[in-house]
């Protein structure tokens, strides 16, 4: 507890703390959907492109959330282009789109400044590199994450469900699947720096992952998933704390143990 | 009148998938849209429910069909195979069409809602998770999510796919009440020609184009029905046999 009380003595623990649930948040939320959805990859391909974008921003000598947001939600509107129209196989469209940002940034940065400590945080997270400026941008655009998604909650699930019987009855879907991707990068823009490139989409899919076993209904499904990124975020951070490991890595081996815990209990009670 | 194709044409990227279908759809009829695979019923589905512009023709909606207000049961998609949704939440998500831009259901959405759910006798299962019901179950749950949306006019895509033959019979008995006792317009895709025949009053048949639109008894001495009889029927034996 002492220990607790101290950790939150240091100003980058509480930004850290005050950005991270923020974005779990948001990331729990939209990873309910693309999970069911069966968008999950889309996140991962966002967050490639997301670190290409901060490279050439880091190059640029540009604040890196002012370039990686506008550039990712362009990426996100075209995999999901891609993936309505069917024009090409959406996996491989993603793999594609992940691997070329991914040496675009490497390249941009290796001709530059060179591969250097800043990549390394980008790829793998930091906590140490978050600003006052870089907090404030993220609570204001995860709030509006957060009000947009109660707002459209019932129009989200709806579209989630059954695209077909949706559109059917008038709702705009396309404009809301555009929401849901527009929603989707901008959290992963924002959770990267914290969580690194490689690891935040485990931020939309566990929570989402574990709570399916454990709940009947969607909006259980919801609540329960918010409840678990924040609990399991704040645990990770405090391990990262503890035991100095990389606060990304962290959150996503809590994770993993929760889903491993949850499906082993499911196990066990569906062979009782 | 509820819905009017004229010379309708519907395809997607710019191929012609279904052509010239003209027919009218009144109050309190029942159709059933007959065709092999591939005939392009879905198709014209799709284009009945707006999802897909006619390329050529039109497609004219009555005044009891507000906007795009049509009841519509879907063929399964993958993603409800292990979706978490209770049945109240996938039925209330039927009444959507009618609301504007509020986030929360009204009082009057509930009671719809609960009414077709009663009606369905599928109350029972309201707290139960959509994934873990019977075939059967799910179909009439869907379809009281259709009636939520109205219940003038029903459409319905293949809905016995994978149907045992005793729900299947129940899921008719339910189509023909609400027909007969409602008035609900039914416009039913089915390859099923026996069982749909017992109960629709006009029959569509497609093959890329609109071969045959006419009553049921019209269709039965018609030579398109008799030969899509002869088909169906030789199709089954060989299935059984098998």
């Amino acid at each position: 507890m002492e220990l607790i009380v101290r950790m939150f003595q240091y100003p980058f623990i509480q930004r850290a703390a005050i950005v991270g649930v923020l974005v779990s948040l948001c990331a729990a939320l939209l990873g309910v959907c693309l999970v069911l959805k069966r968008y999950s990859m889309i996140g991962d391909g966002l967050s490639h492109v997301s670190f290409g974008a901060l490279s050439i921003a880091m190059a640029l000598g540009i604040a890196p959330l002012y370039l990686s947001i506008p550039i990712v939600i362009i990426a996100a509107f075209f995999l999901l282009r891609i993936q309505e129209n069917g024009t090409m196989k959406s996996d491989s469209a993603i793999a594609v789109v992940s691997s070329s940002s991914l040496a675009i940034g490497i390249t941009v940065t290796a001709l530059t400044s060179g591969i250097n400590t800043d990549v390394s945080s980008y790829m793998f997270g930091s906590i140490l590199v978050m600003t006052d400026e870089d907090v404030v941008l993220s609570v204001l655009l995860s709030v509006i994450v957060l009000i947009l998604y109660v707002v459209c909650y019932q129009k989200i699930f709806a579209v989630t469900f059954d695209e077909n019987f949706a559109r059917a009855s008038g709702v705009r879907t396309r404009l809301y699947n555009l929401l849901i991707s527009i929603l989707t990068a901008v959290t992963i823009v924002l959770g990267m720096r914290m969580m690194g490139a490689m690891l935040i989409s485990s931020l939309i899919i566990f929570p989402a992952l574990i709570s399916m076993r454990l709940q009947k209904s969607f909006r259980g499904v919801v609540i329960c998933s918010a409840i678990v990124s924040v609990v399991t975020f704040l645990v990770g951070l405090t391990a990262s704390f503890l035991f100095s490991t990389p606060t990304g890595a962290s959150v996503v081996i809590v994770n993993l143990i929760v889903l491993l815990l949850v499906s082993l209990i499911q196990h066990l009670r569906q062979n009782a | 009148m509820l819905i009017e194709c004229k010379n309708a044409s519907f395809g997607y990227e710019n191929q012609i998938y279904v052509s010239h279908v003209n027919f009218t759809m009144n109050e309190g009829d029942y159709i059933c849209v007959l065709g092999e695979n591939g005939s392009g019923k879905s198709t014209l589905m799709k284009g009945l429910l707006g999802l897909i512009r006619p390329y050529e023709g039109t497609v004219a909606y009555g005044p009891s069909v507000t906007g795009q207000t049509i009841g519509y049961l879907p063929q399964k998609t993958v993603a409800q195979k292990d979706f978490p949704a209770t049945v109240r939440e996938v039925v209330l998500s039927g009444c959507l069409s009618r609301r504007g831009f509020l986030p929360f259901w009204s009082r009057e959405d509930k009671m719809r809602a609960d009414k077709q759910m009663e009606r369905l006798k599928v109350k029972n299962l309201e707290k139960e998770c959509f994934r873990d019901l019977s075939g059967g179950q799910q179909q009439r749950v869907l379809l009281a999510r259709a009636l939520c949306a109205t219940e003038h006019l029903l459409l319905l895509d293949e809905p016995t796919t994978g149907l045992d033959p005793s729900v299947t019979r129940e899921l008719y008995d339910l189509l023909r009440e609400l027909n007969r006792d409602d008035h609900t317009a039914i416009l039913m895709v089915s390859h099923d020609i026996e069982n749909a025949l017992c109960d629709a009053s006009q029959v569509l048949h497609m093959e890329k184009e609109m071969l045959f639109f006419g009553t049921t008894e019209e269709y039965r001495e018609s030579a398109v029905g008799k030969e899509f009889f002869r088909k169906s029927g030789a199709g089954r034996r060989e299935m059984t046999w098998n």
